[in-house]
């Protein structure tokens, strides 16, 4: 399909703007503009609209059907969220309005719900406060690495290890490394969690914290995770909770109470925020009381008449992490999609996740490898090592899905299991989803005994077939440049 | 309940399957004095009633004020067409496009964004997004880090205060020096900054407009810092840009920005877009996603998410960035917007931003007492103006007639307390801006 | 069939020591489990390596690997055919496709590296575990 330039017609026009000193020249000196317009397409509003609908018909979505997409969380996001997020009492509401004296009073519909929804998130995970500037999960973990900096700064430890197990998401030793920390990695044992012995070797004074996720990337929790968080704060080390497998856990049980320190959610995967084809996300960072002091400023406060205050003048704080109050229009999602949830529906959102996975779990470790064969939380991880003899790999097997109309799993990850296949239903989903799922991932089977060739042939229903990554790797074309950006020979 | 499409009858037969006796098996693992005893939260209210509730709590936010403010997040028009493309759950409701066959919609519009974001700047390689304006100043300062290979950066004081805050609180701990200059007259101090340049120097960071809405011309910064082996960031104002010399003609190395102007809601702060640009030669040192343009075994044209092997999920601990969710929405939304108004769009309303910000600078500058802070200079859509009085009394007594007259400076520059910064729209009308001044005269 | 005259690190990095010059690669192994390599990111000539340091990185569609130096010493010259067409070490890993050239500045080192049929048995025991 033709690039968006590649229709241009040059003189056609979309959007105008209404210019009522037309032709006058503009007020600025020649030498410092651009002189060649920038070379964006010429189109009517209607060849743009019809370029992104075909475009759009090339992708797939939660809405268009079943996206067992493990550790994503791609469940069905509810479309009062969305239309709540553009109530124009919000999106129009500019930033720095409560900066201006006076302001305040102007937005204390916005710093309620910023505050209310602190209150439902502290609730849920057992924290004392959250603050909502991250931007998106991996910049919630940034934010709780430096938090954990800002505490053994603060308490005068010198600290300079962070710990995460090999099954981590790889923004965690990300994060942790560009907060200036080293990073020290610690195996899994036989049951697919931290092992409390090779922990117990890791841990020295160095180690400022540990970073985890739980229930963990194999959809298991760990039994011992108390006494995890004992021995880490043993060593005055603080307990990192990666939120991305939330959604087994609502209203189970609260990272506050198992021993965390710091949290960090992506409202994006647990809490109503379609992921958009890669965010924007929102990282909500909570902690207990004792680090309540080192949170991003601003923070919210509320005044004895119950009117809300920003208070910047936080001398323990981290700083800013983000230019405001974090995204604010998904921090709105989440706050509509916990209050038509109740206590009772969080609970069910869980059970249900768990129930779905399970499900899934037990149906299918007939035909594909188990590595931990236990309950599984809210994600189950297979391994097509068994098909992966016959030639058919865990990638094929997800290109096998999209030709029967789903969404694949996760495939290689976590990294601790060979031939990876990640897979998480979500709540959503009803028992006739997860059936046809089942089926088809069985028939996939099937052909992977009897007829592999046929299963490496796949996806063939798709615009392109499977694409020469190497090549863009190797000879990168990353745009199509304008007539001045492409004859510059700087 | 709200959202599960599952009967009881159904989970029972689910359970049954399983082998477990109930919902509660299933969660044996976790230790009985672990679980939660409850959660204090309330019982769940119905899509109309949280709607209610949140219009409610919408009412409550300032509306109808005639806004001047700016700062970095602009209030432009917005055209139909761009939420009705944008929400098409095709894109929405999609992840990170991980599995090219099936993304090539998300995937060929990233590369749509990247080539628009380089025709724009006037650079040749740019990334899927980052989060916010602030947060790439703060990438690129990283990026310059690792392709010098060394520890010093220079902000002048003209980039705006918020992301120098930013910047300060994530490079804390990294035993990076982080110098800032002053500026003079409204613009970046060329002595100040030479002075400070040196062999251990990794980037010269500046602001085009800057934050007093100045504009300048710093090719001759980039030649001064390149001459040392440094590299010079631009940040920049994409509207700007349907005007302005671009940060690539001034032979900048990185180009970064806030791209809400391109077609988003202001939204109290966010989602935002922080977009970044750069040179071929450093494509691969910088963070983030890039989609790429290859074949498929049948030699048809796809796209594909293309050197990941810099990124987390593959480098860890040793990524260029941790980014992983970025602004993926945001970028189609800015991709879209450029490519509604267009080639001669862009110009037409940059055209428009700069003449009305002429006119309300010569209406203004009418009333008793009002002068400009930095006279002499050029500007696109915004000023600073000095008033007789301090700024935040003027705020004050504009409030109440229905006007948001503009920032502040005294904030976050002290020796500005008399300083206004005002920004127009083509969203501000004659009306609008006849009325601030005939306001700002009033109260002074 | 692995060169004899190579020696090689437990991170399947090879040496190959000629006169007080010593070139090195990775092993035919080692591109078999990266893949198609898409990028090399050579080290600077000049710059002194120690042993065990992280020289280089290498870089293949879907996967990453830090090359470490096999013997210390002072990097003399880089393979900059390798910049055009990395995949040459996919293609001939023990020949056109070595990395860079060091002056090594303890030739004892070397007794820490396998011997071509140790590292064959090195191998043989990977694939057993």
């Amino acid at each position: 399909m033709k690039l968006i330039f590649d229709k241009s017609v040059p003189g056609r026009r979309g959007i105008r703007t209404a210019d009522h000193a037309g032709g006058a020249p503009v007020p600025i000196d020649k030498k410092l503009l651009r002189g060649e317009p920038a070379d964006l397409p010429e189109l009517s509003e209607l060849d743009v609209v019809r370029h992104f609908t075909e475009l759009s018909r090339k992708n797939y979505g939660v809405d268009t059907g079943f996206y067992p997409l493990g550790s994503c969380t791609m469940k069905y996001n509810p479309k009062a969220a969305d239309l709540v997020s553009r109530y124009p009492g919000f999106a129009d509401l500019h930033p720095l309005i409560p900066q201006l004296p006076g302001g305040e009073v102007m937005v204390q519909g916005a710093l309620a719900v910023l505050k209310e929804t602190d209150r439902l998130l502290s609730e849920i995970c057992g924290m004392s406060a959250f603050t909502m500037q991250p931007l998106a999960g991996a910049h919630g973990e940034l934010t709780g690495a430096m938090i954990i900096a800002a505490y053994h700064k603060h308490k005068g430890n010198a600290k300079t290890t962070i710990l995460i197990p090999d099954s981590a998401h790889g923004t965690n030793p990300a994060s942790a490394a560009i907060a200036g920390y080293d990073v020290k990695t610690v195996a899994s044992n036989a049951d697919g969690v931290i092992d409390a012995e090779a922990l117990r070797a890791a841990l020295d004074d160095s180690v400022a914290g540990m970073m985890l996720t739980c229930p963990n990337t194999l959809g298991l929790f760990n039994r011992h995770i108390k006494e995890i968080a004992d021995l880490v704060h043993g060593v005055d080390g603080l307990m990192y909770y990666d939120g991305a497998n939330l959604n087994a856990l609502l209203g189970q049980c609260r990272p506050g109470e198992i021993g965390f320190d710091i949290v960090h959610l992506n409202l994006h995967k647990t809490f109503a925020t379609p992921h958009g084809g890669g965010g924007p996300g929102a990282g909500p960072v909570g902690v207990v009381e004792r680090l309540v002091d080192f949170l991003p400023t601003s923070v919210i406060r509320e005044r004895a008449d119950g009117s809300y205050y920003l208070d910047y003048d936080r001398p323990r704080s981290v700083g800013y992490v983000a230019p405001f109050y974090g995204n604010f229009a998904i921090v709105l999602r989440a706050y509509a999609y916990i209050l038509m949830l109740g206590r009772e529906g969080l609970v069910r959102v869980s059970e249900n996740a768990v129930l779905n996975a399970n499900y899934i779990m037990a149906r299918l470790k007939d035909r594909y490898d188990l590595p931990y064969d236990r309950l599984c939380m809210h994600e189950c991880v297979f391994s097509a090592s068994r098909q992966a003899a016959g030639g058919v790999r865990a990638l094929n097997v997800a290109k096998a899905l999209i030709d029967r109309g789903f969404h694949p799993m996760t495939v290689y990850f976590p990294l601790t299991v060979p031939e990876a296949m990640m897979i998480e239903p979500t709540e959503t989903e009803s028992k006739e989803t997860l059936d046809a799922f089942i089926e088809a991932m069985i028939e996939i089977a099937d052909q992977a005994e009897n007829d592999p060739e046929k299963v490496l042939a796949c996806p063939t229903t798709t615009p392109v077939g499977q694409l020469d990554e190497t090549l863009a790797a190797r000879k990168p074309d990353v745009a199509a440049l304008g007539r001045s950006e492409s004859t510059d020979d700087r | 309940m709200p959202f599960i499409a599952n009967t009881d009858a159904q989970r029972r037969e689910m359970l049954a399957t399983i082998g477990a006796g109930g919902v509660e098996d299933l969660f044996a693992d976790i230790p009985p004095e672990l679980r939660c005893k409850g959660l204090d939260i309330p019982p769940g209210l119905t899509e109309q009633e949280v709607r209610n509730r949140i219009a409610a709590l919408g009412e409550h936010n300032s509306s109808g004020l005639v806004s001047f403010l700016g700062g970095g997040f602009y209030d432009h028009f917005i055209p139909a067409a761009l939420g009705a493309i944008v929400s098409r759950s095709e894109f929405y409701t999609s992840y990170t496009p991980y599995q090219p066959e099936i993304s090539q919609g998300t995937l060929q519009a990233v590369y749509e964004y990247q080539s628009a974001i380089c025709r724009l700047t006037g650079m040749e390689a740019a990334n899927a997004s980052l989060y916010d304006g602030g947060t790439a100043v703060y990438e690129a300062i990283m990026m310059s880090l690792r392709i010098t290979g060394r520890r010093k950066v220079i902000v002048d004081d003209s980039v705006s205060p918020i992301y120098r805050k930013m910047v300060r609180s994530y490079t804390g701990n990294l035993g990076i020096a982080l110098l800032e200059t002053e500026s003079v007259e409204g613009l970046p101090d060329r002595d100040a900054i030479a002075a400070q340049i040196d062999g251990d120097t990794a980037a010269v960071i500046v602001q085009n407009p800057n934050f007093f809405g100045c504009l300048d011309d710093v090719a001759d910064l980039a030649e001064m810092v390149h001459a040392r082996g440094g590299l010079l960031i631009v940040s920049c104002y994409p509207i700007s840009l349907g005007l302005l010399k671009t940060p690539g003609q001034m032979n900048a190395d990185i180009v970064v920005g806030e791209g809400q102007s391109l077609g988003m809601s202001v939204s109290f702060g966010g989602p935002y877009l922080g977009f970044m640009a750069t040179r071929m030669k450093y494509l691969r040192k910088m963070p983030g996603r890039i989609a790429g343009r290859t074949v498929d075994s049948r030699g048809r044209e796809g796209f594909v998410l293309t050197l990941q092997a810099r990124e987390q999920h593959i480098r860890r601990e040793k990524a260029t960035s941790n980014i992983c969710t970025n602004e993926g929405l945001c970028a189609l939304t800015s991709l879209v917007y450029m490519s509604l108004l267009g080639k001669r769009g862009m110009v037409e309303l940059a055209g428009v931003c700069a003449r009305k910000a002429d006119y309300a600078r010569s209406l203004l500058l009418k009333v008793p007492g009002v002068t400009m802070r930095f006279p002499g200079r050029w500007y696109f859509n915004e000023f600073v103006l000095n008033l007789p009085i301090a700024a935040d009394k003027v705020i004050r007594g504009l409030f109440n007639r229905g006007l948001a007259a503009g920032f502040p400076l005294g904030r976050y520059f002290p020796e500005m307390n008399n300083c206004l910064l005002v920004a127009i729209t083509e969203k501000r009308t004659k009306e609008d801006i006849d009325f601030l001044a005939h306001s700002l005269e009033v109260i002074l | 069939m692995i060169p004899e005259e190579l020696l090689f690190t437990d991170q399947h990095e090879w040496a190959r020591v000629e006169g007080n010059i010593a070139t090195v690669g990775i092993s035919d192994y080692a591109q078999n489990a990266l893949g198609d390599i898409t990028f090399v990111e050579l080290p600077a000539v000049g710059e002194n390596l120690d042993k065990g340091d992280e020289a280089c990185a290498i870089e293949s569609a879907k996967a990453a690997a830090s090359i470490y130096a096999p013997l210390g010493g002072k990097v003399l010259e880089v393979n900059s055919d390798l910049e055009d067409d990395p995949g040459l070490i996919n293609s001939e890993p023990y020949a056109r496709g070595w990395i860079y050239k060091i002056e090594p500045s303890d030739p004892a080192q070397t007794g820490s590296l396998m011997g071509a049929g140790k590292y064959e048995e090195f191998l043989a025991a990977q694939e057993d575990h």
